[in-house]
């Protein structure tokens, strides 16, 4: 039964446009599947492999922009662009990796903290190259229709989905998992850990990438504070992954449905929308403190706390 | 021929030596128990030759060749695994997949790796705690845990920490079957111990270690009544 649950969510998925939904569930529809891949990308090297990044926005930025700045550039169909991104993402985490991956712990954090920021003022100041603040804009965007680039990203989804369990599963999901548990016990066990680190990382800002260069596509406008910023992008791709369930496979996809819904209803309401930063921080102190594996991975603990206190046990 | 060989290798921690021109050779198939007085340099020695730490003068030879400098992961590769004085299991993985994270190393591919895993499981007598979370597992079986994981990396040497420390003495009489059954296997050893009753029983010769340098090489016989070691261990005042 359970084998069969990632196939019938995405069936699922696939038929839900066809009941006729509004514009606006679609995009919201549209933002949970694309949080989803952001967070199975963030998972594979915060969650599985221990090395948490509150930079991730770099990823979602530089993959954004390399659709952009191919279309702007060149003229090239953004489409396009989403998949010249891949090869220029590899490269770049590459070299983030073998630059940030030397650090452990709270200090490739901060690395990462920092490399979103720095992206961030690059891409603000090149204004010959980038534009700057005015951002690039898709003249044109494909679609009108909301359907097909949730069926994109949906397609996209799936993709990272199996690519994430296809990996976990293998040599390297073991590796990482090792190199998060203990990395001097890893590395004595004769796992390459700066190498398996490095895999890790590259295929985490891949997958981020991606789902950055579909929202350049989807959005059809970024600017440098829209890509890669520290809050809406790096933290709230943390938040997804910490309330979802870190190192699950549903984990991400879970924080993202919480996540974008939360939002949207938070800022929604008159008065406090403005201090949906504030409200999600204390969001994220709850779950640390009483859901410390998340919805996903706490859910026999969060399904008690909806039980009349007398079933406890 | 001599399967290890440490040459002269000295580690400098800022102005403190932790190990001074220390060398000596650990014969093939041979058990070699490594002993000294707290701080004398026996997990240092450890760390120089399984690679954390470059020496900061010598080398170190396994088969002839120069492995000093290279990295603790290539080392294992070259065949010599190592256990933890503190044990340092995977801890939200289960025995077994801690195993199997090890027998990647040789392994072709999962399935390979899974059997080899419960081969030595088996060895060890760990198979009926494969599938407990390795942090709840009592101290006794995480170190015999380090062994089976270290094991299942096919190592042609095996450096033991203080596997016998906090062992209750069946615990301790169970383990020292495994060692002897892991030379069997051709297994050279190198072993850091306290316990002088285990050491003196398992070892074929016994290195001394002392402020970082060798005092005494011998069988454990001659270890014994040896007069520089009784100073290190008892101070010269008992020494009559």
């Amino acid at each position: 039964m359970k084998k069969f649950l990632p196939l019938s969510i995405f069936l699922l998925l696939c038929v839900l446009p066809l009941i006729g939904l509004s514009t606006y569930v679609m995009h919201i529809l549209v933002l949970l599947i694309m949080w989803s891949v952001i967070g199975m990308g963030w998972n594979l090297l915060g969650g599985y492999c221990g090395q948490v990044s509150f930079g991730h926005a770099a990823f979602f930025g530089m993959g954004a922009y390399t659709a952009g700045l191919l279309y702007f550039h060149l003229g090239w169909s953004a489409w396009w662009g989403l998949l010249a991104s891949l090869p220029v993402l590899l490269v770049t985490s590459f070299v983030i990796g073998f630059i940030c991956l030397r650090l452990r712990g709270a200090y490739f954090a901060l690395a990462t903290l920092a490399l979103g920021e720095v992206l961030r003022v690059t891409a603000e100041n090149l204004v010959k190259f980038t534009q700057g603040d005015i951002g690039i804009l898709i003249r044109q965007r494909t679609w009108v229709e909301k359907t097909w680039y949730y069926y994109i990203i949906l397609l996209i989804a799936a993709g990272t989905f199996f690519l994430v369990k296809r990996v976990i599963e293998s040599k390297w999901g073991y590796y990482f998992v090792a190199i998060r548990e203990d990395q001097d016990a890893a590395e004595s066990l004769g796992i390459n850990t700066t190498l398996y680190k490095t895999i890790s990382l590259c295929l985490s800002g891949t997958l981020t990438g991606i789902a950055g260069a579909f929202y350049m596509n989807y959005m059809g406008y970024i600017d440098p504070t829209v890509v890669f910023p520290l809050y809406d992008i790096s933290i709230v791709t943390v938040m997804v992954v910490m309330v979802g369930g870190v190192a699950t496979y549903w984990g991400p996809a879970i924080g993202a449905l919480v996540m974008v819904f939360l939002a949207e209803i938070i800022r929604s309401m008159p008065k406090v929308g403005a201090a949906h930063q504030t409200l999600f921080g204390i969001l994220l102190i709850f779950i640390i403190i009483f859901l410390p594996n998340g919805i996903g991975g706490d859910y026999r603990k969060f399904a008690r706390l909806f039980k009349p206190r007398g079933a406890r046990p | 021929m001599s399967l290890l060989q440490i040459r002269n290798v000295s580690k400098l921690f800022g102005g403190l030596a932790a190990l001074t021109n220390v060398s000596y050779d650990v014969k093939q198939g041979e058990i070699l128990g490594l002993i000294g007085p707290n701080g004398a340099g026996k997990t240092t020695l450890f760390n120089v030759v399984n690679g954390f730490y470059p020496p900061s003068g010598g080398e170190v030879f396994f088969k002839g060749e120069k492995i000093s400098r290279l990295k603790p992961h290539q080392i294992c590769k070259l065949g010599i695994a190592r256990t933890f004085q503190v044990v340092r299991p995977l801890q939200r993985m289960t025995t077994l997949d801690n195993v199997i994270a090890s027998a990647f190393l040789r392994a072709k591919d999962k399935a390979e790796a899974a059997e080899m895993a419960l081969e030595n499981l088996r060895f060890t007598g760990l198979y009926e705690d494969r599938l407990v979370v390795s942090k709840s597992l009592p101290l006794g079986k995480r170190k015999k845990l380090e062994l089976t994981r270290a094991l299942a990396t096919k190592p042609e040497m095996l450096l033991l920490d203080e596997s016998f420390a906090g062992l209750n003495p069946s615990e301790q009489n169970e383990l020292i079957e495994i060692i002897h059954k892991v030379r069997a296997k051709g297994i050279t050893i190198m072993v850091i111990e306290h316990h002088m009753k285990v050491i003196m029983s398992i070892s074929d010769r016994i290195v001394v270690l002392n402020y970082g340098e060798k005092i005494a090489e011998g069988t454990p016989k001659t270890i014994g009544s040896n007069p520089l070691v009784i100073e290190a261990y008892l101070g010269e005042e008992h020494h009559a």
